[in-house]
């Protein structure tokens, strides 16, 4: 196997309303199997794809949120969530389905300057 | 007039554009992305909080569920099914979807 390198997932959207937090999780997967360091960000409108409780049998959608919880099958166990962005949204920790670190902007900034590969969704 | 929207107030500008230009007395449907605006914590800042009493404000509860937002709603707005939805468009001689 080549040399590892850190790969980050930006995720900025809402999940349902657009593809694009879907997508995500299914490049994270792949990742993943090719044995990388990969880390997984929620910020802006990303920290709704982490909400618990979501029943979306009425929108005749598939429920992909327990996926976050089985990613550390995976050996994916770096997830974080910007502090500010939940609290824009009237969001805490405990309304999380998953354990995430909780980062500042200028935390979660660092974060993002010091990967090899950034993917934004 | 029913005006409808469906993407997320922090995403786009689609509802303060609604707000903006919906006239007192309007009905105002919120899908999809949509709802978030509705809920504890973000209805003050999209402007919902203050247009419920001057708009009717529905959201469409399946895409509320969807997110696991049913227990963060504020009061004041009305939940409604498909065929509610179908109900406020036959009811309405005009309705706009604020892209």
């Amino acid at each position: 196997m080549s040399e590892q390198k850190k790969f980050m997932f930006v995720n900025r959207k809402a999940p349902y309303g657009t593809i694009y937090a879907l997508e995500s999780l299914e490049v994270v997967l792949i990742t993943a199997a090719f044995d990388q360091d990969v880390s997984l960000v929620f910020v802006d409108d990303g920290v709704y794809q982490l909400k618990r409780g979501m029943q979306t049998k009425g929108i005749e959608t598939k429920n992909f949120s327990p996926t976050y919880r089985a990613l550390d099958g995976y050996d994916v166990e770096k997830l974080y969530v910007e502090r500010e962005s939940l609290q824009a949204r009237g969001l805490t920790e405990g309304d999380l389905l998953v354990d995430v670190e909780v980062l500042s902007s200028a935390e979660m900034a660092a974060l993002m300057a010091a990967q090899d590969v950034v993917l934004s969704f | 007039m029913l005006h409808i929207v469906n993407k997320s107030h922090t995403e786009r500008g689609a509802l303060a554009s609604c707000l903006r230009l919906a006239q007192d007395g309007a009905t105002l449907l919120l899908t999809e992305d949509g709802i978030y605006a509705a809920t504890a914590g973000a209805a003050d800042a999209s402007g919902i909080a203050a247009a419920r009493t001057r708009l009717k404000v529905c959201v469409l509860q399946p895409d509320v569920e969807a997110r696991g937002m049913a227990g963060k709603l504020i009061d004041g707005l009305t939940a409604v099914d498909y065929a509610g939805f179908v109900d406020l468009v036959a009811e309405h001689p005009t309705n706009q979807s604020w892209l």
